[in-house]
C-alpha cells in the first residue's frame, strides 16, 4: 500500500564529494570523532572499486552504523539485533552472485549476535561480515559490551572494565578464524591514515575472497566512540589504541589464498 | 495431477513446492520435524534450498532475507520454537516481507500465538487451519499466495494429528490470480543507481528518495490490515441456519465436531457447526449471522480457552458463549488425548442442551 515517491534519475542525485559515488550525503548524524562513517566510506569505496555497484547488498544491525542507511546509495536491509548474518545467509543462497555483507557493531555481533556469526562462519556461508568495534553500546550511551576490553571505560563502568567484576572480553576474531569453513580474517582501525589504508586493505580482500567463493569473511575494524568512552574528541584516536588497539593487535588472522 | 496417499506433513511439503517455495529453513521440534524432512529431501531437487538453521532464531531471520530478494520463503515450528520467531514475524509484518510461517502444534495451544503473536509494534498476521491433510494442501498454496498479494507473514496452523496422518490426496494445484512483480524486492541491483532500497520497519528510504516514515508508514499498514479482514475472513457453516446449539471449533478438532453434528442433526437436534477457516482474520460477522439462532453457543477447542475471546467478540450476547474444549493431550505432552473422540465431543456437546430444547 506504499505510495512511491517519485524517483529522480540517477545523475540528478547530490553525491558526497568524498571519494565514493555511494554516498549521497556530505553530512552524517553520527557524533563528531566518530570512528563509524570512516570506515563506512571505506567499505563502499571497495564496492566501487571492484565493481560491485548494482550486484551487492547490505545488511545492518542495530547501532549507531544503522543511522546512516538512508545515506547510501546500496540496496539494503536493517536487521533485528544481532540476526544480520542470518539474514544475509537468506539473501545470499538465493542470489549467490551477489556481494552481501553484514555491518554490525560490537554490541549487535558480539553480545546479541553471537551464535549467528558463529554458526554462518562455520557454515561457511560465502558472506562477509563486518565489525564495527568500539567495545561500546555506542548507541545506547556507551554500556559496556561482551567486546568491551579490561580497563576500557564504558558507562557500565567509568573507572573501566574490571576482570574481577565483569570477566573477560570475547576476541571474536580470533574465535572465528579457528574455525573450518572461514577463508578471511582481519583486523583493521581507523585511528589514522595508515590504518585507514590498512582497513581499506582488508576489505578488498574480505570481499575477493567472498566473489571467488573460498568461503566465509569478517573483518573487524576498530572505531572511535568518543561519546562513549566519555574522551575528548580529538582524544577518541589515543585512547582507543591505548585500550582496544593494544589488547588486540591489528592485522589479518587468516587468509586461505595466502597460505594455498 | 495424481492422487497420491500421504501424510499432512508431505501434503504441506509438496504444496509449498507447487506454490513456488525457494527457500526453507527449519530447525527440529515434533511434531514440525516431519515438513522439515520432507523439505531437506523435496526442495533441493526441485531448485529450491533447505537450510538445517542452528537455531529457530537464525532460521526464521534467513528466512526473512530469502522472502526480502523476492524468492517465496518459509519456515516452521511448533509451540516454543515458533514462540522464538515472535520478533522476526512482526517484524515482517511491519516492513512488509511475505513471510510464510508453518505452526505445527501441540493439541491447539498455539491459538493465541498465531493470532495475536508474542512480537511487538501493530503488526498482523494471517491465519489460516485446515481441517485435514487435503485443506493443508489447499491452504499451503493459499498462505503463499495471501502472503505474496498483502507483503505481510501467513501462517498455516495445524497440529501434529494432521501432520501424521495418512490419507489420499488430489495434487492438482489451485488456480490462483496472477500477482505483480515484486518491485519492491531488495536484490542489489538498486546499488550505485541513485534508486536503491532500504527495506525497514520505518520505511524511511534514502536521502535522495525518501520513504513515507514511520507515522504514515505504520498507518498505510493499519489500512492494509482493515482491508484484509474485510475481504479475506473464510469459513465453514455447517448446519447454522437454524441451530439452537451452535458449536464452534477449528482445525482438527472442527474435523471431529463436523461428524458429531452430523450425526445429531439426522437425530433431529438443531446443531449447527461454524468453523473458522482464517484465524486472522477472525469471520466475525460471519459468525454473528451464524449465530442468530442460536440460544447457546458453545467453543470446542484442545486448549484452555483462547479462541473463545474471539467467539465472545463476535457473539452479540457473549452470555451465551461456553466452553467445552479443554486441555487434552497423553503423557507425553505432546499428542492429542482423550477429548479428541467422537463420543466425547457428543458428551460435551449434550451438555449444552440442557434447557435449550434442540
Ligand atoms: C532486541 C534489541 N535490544 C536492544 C536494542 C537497543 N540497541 C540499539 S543499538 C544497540 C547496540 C549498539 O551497540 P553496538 O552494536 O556496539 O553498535 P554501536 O552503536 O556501538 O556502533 C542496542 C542494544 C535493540 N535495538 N534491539
Ligand atoms: S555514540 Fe559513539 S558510535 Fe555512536 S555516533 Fe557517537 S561516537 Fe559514534
Ligand atoms: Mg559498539
Amino acid at each position: 500500500m506504499n505510495v512511491a515517491a517519485t524517483v529522480p534519475p540517477p545523475n540528478s542525485v547530490k553525491r558526497s564529494p568524498f571519494g565514493t559515488k555511494l554516498l549521497l550525503s556530505e553530512d552524517h548524524p553520527l557524533c563528531p570523532g566518530c570512528g563509524h562513517p570512516v570506515a563506512l566510506r571505506v567499505i563502499l569505496e571497495v564496492l566501487e572499486e571492484l565493481s560491485l555497484v548494482g550486484r551487492s547488498v547490505g545488511i545492518f544491525g542495530h547501532g549507531c552504523s544503522a543511522m546512516m542507511i538512508g545515506q547510501m546509495d546500496v540496496d539494503l536491509n536493517l536487521s533485528l539485533h544481532g540476526r544480520a548474518p542470518a539474514t544475509a545467509t537468506g539473501v545470499k543462497r538465493m542470489l549467490p552472485d551477489r556481494a552481501v555483507f553484514t555491518m554490525q557493531g560490537d554490541g549487535d555481533m558480539v553480545s546479541e549476535g553471537l551464535a549467528e556469526v558463529l554458526h554462518t562462519a562455520a557454515r561457511s556461508e560465502k558472506i562477509t561480515c563486518f565489525l564495527l568495534n568500539n567495545g561500546v553500546f555506542g548507541d545506547t550511551g556507551g554500556h559496556m559490551t561482551a567486546a568491551s576490553v579490561i580497563g576500557q571505560r564504558t558507562k557500565t563502568d567509568l573507572t573501566g572494565r574490571k576482570a574481577e567484576e565483569h570477566g573477560y572480553p570475547i576476541p571474536i576474531s580470533k574465535l572465528v578464524a579457528s574455525l573450518d569453513g572461514v577463508s578471511y580474517v582481519a583486523r583493521a582501525s581507523v585511528h589514522n591514515a595508515a590504518g585507514i589504508t590498512q582497513a581499506k586493505r582488508f576489505v578488498r580482500k574480505a570481499f575477493e575472497h567472498q566473489m571467488q567463493r573460498t568461503g566465509f569473511s569478517l573483518v573487524e575494524i576498530l572505531t572511535m566512540c568518543p561519546t562513549g568512552w566519555v574522551s575528548k574528541t580529538a582524544d577518541g584516536p589515543a585512547y582507543m589504541m591505548e585500550t582496544l588497539g593494544q589488547q588486540m593487535g591489528l592485522g589479518e588472522l587468516k587468509d586461505s589464498l595466502a597460505a594455498g | 495431477m495424481a492422487r497420491i496417499f500421504c501424510d499432512g506433513s508431505e501434503a504441506m511439503a509438496r504444496a509449498a513446492i507447487a506454490s513456488g517455495l525457494r527457500f526453507f529453513a527449519g530447525y527440529p521440534m515434533a511434531p514440525s520435524s516431519d515438513l522439515l524432512e520432507q523439505l531437506t529431501g523435496k526442495l533441493p531437487r526441485a531448485g529450491g534450498v533447505c537450510v538445517a538453521a542452528e537455531t529457530e532464531i537464525e532460521g526464521v531471520n534467513m528466512a526473512l532475507g530469502a522472502a526480502m530478494t523476492g524468492n517465496r520463503a518459509a519456515t516452521g515450528s511448533t509451540g516454543q520454537g515458533v514462540a522464538l520467531m515472535q520478533e522476526t514475524i512482526s517484524e515482517c509484518a511491519l516492513h512488509e516481507t511475505p513471510l510464510v510461517v508453518f505452526t505445527v502444534g501441540r493439541m491447539q495451544q498455539d491459538y493465541f500465538q498465531s493470532t495475536r503473536g508474542g512480537g511487538w509494534g501493530d503488526a498482523r498476521t494471517i491465519c489460516m487451519a485446515p481441517k485435514d491433510v487435503p485443506e493443508a494442501f489447499e491452504l499451503t498454496q493459499r498462505v503463499f499466495h495471501l502472503a505474496d498479494k498483502y507483503r505481510m507473514p501467513a501462517i498455516l496452523l495445524t497440529d501434529g494429528m494432521l501432520a501424521r496422518t495418512q490419507v489420499s490426496v488430489d495434487l492438482t494445484p489451485l488456480e490462483l490470480e496472477a500477482l505483480p512483480p515484486k518491485d519492491w524486492a531488495v536484490d542489489g541491483t538498486g546499488t550505485g543507481t541513485g534508486r536503491s532500497k532500504t527495506h525497514w520497519t520505518w520505511n524511511e528510504g534514502k536521502v535522495n528518495n525518501p520513504g513515507p516514515g514511520p507515522q504514515k508508514h505504520w498507518s498505510n499498514l493499519a489500512e492494509k490490515y482493515a482491508h484484509v479482514a474485510q475481504v479475506e475472513p473464510r469459513w465453514e457453516a455447517i448446519h447454522t441456519d437454524d441451530a439452537e446449539v451452535l458449536i464452534v471449533a477449528f482445525g482438527t478438532a472442527a474435523k471431529f465436531v463436523e461428524y458429531v453434528v452430523g450425526e445429531m442433526r439426522e437425530e433431529g437436534h438443531k446443531v449447527g457447526l461454524f468453523r473458522p477457516i482464517t484465524l486472522w482474520p477472525f469471520p466475525e460477522e460471519a459468525l454473528e449471522r451464524a449465530a442468530a439462532t442460536a440460544k447457546v453457543v458453545g467453543v470446542f477447542e484442545l486448549n484452555a480457552g483462547q479462541m473463545i475471546d474471539d467467539v465472545k467478540i463476535s457473539v452479540p450476547n457473549r452470555r451465551l458463549v461456553r466452553a467445552i474444549g479443554g486441555i487434552s493431550t497423553d503423557r507425553s505432552g505432546l499428542s492429542i488425548g482423550d477429548l479428541l473422540d467422537a463420543p466425547v465431543v457428543r458428551a460435551r456437546i449434550e451438555t449444552l442442551m440442557t434447557g435449550v430444547n434442540a
